[in-house]
């Protein structure tokens, strides 16, 4: 599979790679590639330009703060799952991130990539809506809940490049995952969080965004055990149905995987 | 067209390629290093897993231009002074393939595993090789030949 043609820039800095951006219209930023260079051989993608920001260091890093972890858009999904520190301070997001592809993807893939391409059954929208983490771009600050707009589309301007995120404290929290057996993409992903104002249900893989889950937040706010979402059916008219699964076995997989998280979250 | 320059099994390569080049492509058809494979359209099946700076990659889901300066290791830069790898000796006596087609990015995957995790167990192993597909179903023996490799280098290590 032989892309279309186009050229290759290594950025030498944010500011270079902001520059080169706006000189082509038709460019694209390129992080790990572990979708743009699959889209790309499939020629669904038609870049004139890729400039790889993969090589900047200071946008790779995993720092814990007082209130909470931030972590550089370069960051890849293995450093996240390796980081000790992370999953002391921040249970859900390591185990999340070990989930992500494959070990050779995740020697790649970033965190940045993930947030900006939104691919509906990716796994960090959850996490990072369920936190309420802040997305940090060259531009300014945005809400996760603002972030993810729709099916592969963010918040994200023509020439905005998600810098770092910042994802909250939990009292408690994880991710329950149900992977398509092939793709290793979630066909329904819940991330719990106990945060100190209540818990919060996000869910990536079921419907076409990631999305809070309302009556689950209520229900765990009141009482913190699988238990307490006994009873809660989950509306599929909203959900995905395709070869890989009804919108029926989506809204049962959501129920099923909410449980599995709040019994992780609670080990 | 873009010069790159990277170490690949200890040698310094230097070519003028297209940019969307993919990594496979140089080693199989500039270098002739065909023993990393492709097997697959998707970036699936991971027939053409190499190591980039010692990590394991699927050489199809990256652009040479971006392996610039780096040191790759394909399945032919395992073997040292006429000496299989553990890991390529434990798939042999194991009976760790058959029509050995998925297994250069099986072995290349394995070498990976066992240098990031210092305990394997067969359902680790099962995991971690969920980026390489066999289509001969014949994961039992190569879950059997990373097992053995692993103890096999393990006590290596020891005794070194």
């Amino acid at each position: 599979m032989i892309p279309y043609a186009f050229n290759y820039h290594r950025a030498q800095s944010l500011e270079d790679a902001q520059a080169r951006l706006a000189s082509s219209p038709d460019a694209k930023v390129l992080a790990g590639g572990q979708t743009l260079i699959a889209t790309m051989k499939m020629r669904l993608a038609n870049p004139s330009d890729l400039i790889d920001i993969s090589g900047l260091k200071d946008l790779s890093f995993i720092r814990v703060e007082r209130d909470g972890v931030r972590i550089g858009a370069a960051t890849t999904h293995a450093q996240v799952a390796q980081s000790l520190e992370l999953r002391r301070a921040l249970p859900g997001l390591g185990e999340l991130a070990q989930l992500i592809g494959d070990p050779a993807v995740r020697h790649l893939g970033t965190l940045g990539g993930s947030f900006a391409n939104n691919d509906p059954a990716a796994d960090y929208p959850a996490a990072a809506v369920a936190l309420g983490a802040t997305i940090k771009t060259t531009a300014r600050e945005i809400a996760a809940e603002d972030f993810f707009t729709g099916m592969f589309s963010t918040a994200l301007e023509e020439q905005e490049i998600v810098t770092e995120v910042f994802f909250p404290f939990a009292q408690r929290a994880a991710y329950a995952k149900f992977r398509n057996p092939a793709s290793r993409y979630a066909m329904a992903g819940v991330f719990v969080a106990q945060m100190a104002d209540g818990v919060r249900v996000a869910v990536t893989g079921a419907g076409s965004c990631v999305f809070r889950q309302a009556q689950m937040e209520a229900a765990l706010t009141r009482e913190f055990s699988p238990a307490a979402l006994e009873g809660i059916v989950v509306n599929p008219s909203e959900l995905n149905s395709d070869l890989h699964g009804s919108a029926e076995y989506r809204a049962q997989l959501v129920a099923v995987m909410a449980k599995r998280a709040v019994v992780a979250a609670l080990r | 067209m873009t010069a790159v320059s990277l170490t690949v099994n200890g040698n310094a390569v230097s070519a003028d390629i297209e940019d969307r080049t993919l990594l496979v492509y140089f080693l199989r058809e500039h270098l002739q290093l065909t023993g990393t494979h492709i097997g697959c359209d998707t970036s699936q099946c991971g027939a053409c897993v190499v190591h980039l700076n010692g990590r394991a990659v699927k050489s199809c889901s990256l652009f040479a231009v971006q392996a610039q300066g780096a040191e790759i290791t394909t399945i032919e830069g395992l073997a040292k002074d006429g000496q299989l790898h553990p890991v390529q000796a434990a798939f042999a006596e194991h009976h760790g393939l058959q029509c050995g087609f998925c297994t250069p990015g099986m072995i290349m995957t394995a070498v990976d595993m066992i240098r990031r995790i210092p305990v394997l167990d067969r359902e680790t192993i099962r995991s971690e090789l969920e980026g390489n597909i066999c289509r001969c179903t014949g994961y039992q023996n190569i879950v059997s030949a990373i097992e053995a490799a692993a103890q096999s280098m393990a006590e290596g290590e020891k005794a070194a």
